[in-house]
């Protein structure tokens, strides 16, 4: 399993902040199609993804315990 | 253990961020405050939401302070960011960057808030008289695209 962590708008469409998917061998991608067809999550496709809180791209490959997060386009300051 | 970037549910106070670059090699310390405006061209906002995804926004503004480091050399840099609700006027981020020069501590502090706005994972929320919104992508960054933060330019 992996934990999916949802922010900002991202987080009101799923009507939540953390999901725990099974995705362990599979890339964000897959799990980002793995989402879409649960949840109403169009603007995950905009997002920015991080894996264990570092930037990461759609090919990465997840693993057992990763902790997946959806940047929407951020805000801060 | 001191800690020199972090966010806060608490209302900021300024001089903690600056007294933790305060040294004597420092001829100069610059601070960027950001606070809550009220009026966007017509809009009026009642108050702002901020959200952070708090582990990765704490290393996020540590690493802008190592690119701080790389570009000036012998800085000294701490940065605090608010989360929850802010009401008008209140601080939203606070900078401090201490140089020995001044040119130095203007320039860094103008490049920290601008990396903030890149790369540093905090969300705000505009509620305004008739509605609210998570507010994204105000630099309009190109590689979100690519689902990748901009490089450091």
């Amino acid at each position: 399993m992996v934990d999916v962590l949802l922010f900002a708008e991202l987080q009101e469409k799923a009507g939540s902040e953390k999901l725990s998917i099974e995705a362990d061998g599979v890339t964000v991608k897959e799990l980002k199609k793995q989402l879409l067809s649960t949840y109403d999550l169009d603007n995950i496709n905009h997002a920015m993804i991080a894996v264990n809180e570092e930037y990461a791209n759609e090919a990465t490959v997840l693993a057992k315990g990763d902790v997946v997060a959806f940047i929407p386009p951020v805000s801060g300051g | 253990m001191e800690k020199n970037f972090w966010l806060t549910s608490e209302p900021i106070e300024i001089n903690d961020v600056i007294s933790k670059v305060v040294r004597p090699e420092a001829g100069a310390i610059n601070t960027f405050i950001g606070t809550v405006r009220e009026f966007t061209k017509d809009k009026r906002t009642l108050y702002l939401e901020y959200q952070a995804y708090v582990p990765m926004a704490e290393k996020k503004l540590q690493e802008i302070a190592e690119e701080i480091e790389v570009k000036w050399k012998d800085t000294k840099t701490a940065i605090a960011h608010r989360t929850g609700r802010l009401e008008i006027s209140e601080v939203a981020v606070a900078i401090a960057v201490s140089t020995p020069h001044r040119k130095d501590a203007f320039e860094a502090s103008r490049y920290a808030i601008e990396r903030i706005k890149e790369i540093v994972p905090i969300w705000k929320k505009e509620h305004w008289e008739d509605g609210a919104l998570w507010i994204g992508d105000q630099k309009e960054t190109k590689s979100y695209k690519e689902q990748l933060p901009t490089k450091e330019e």
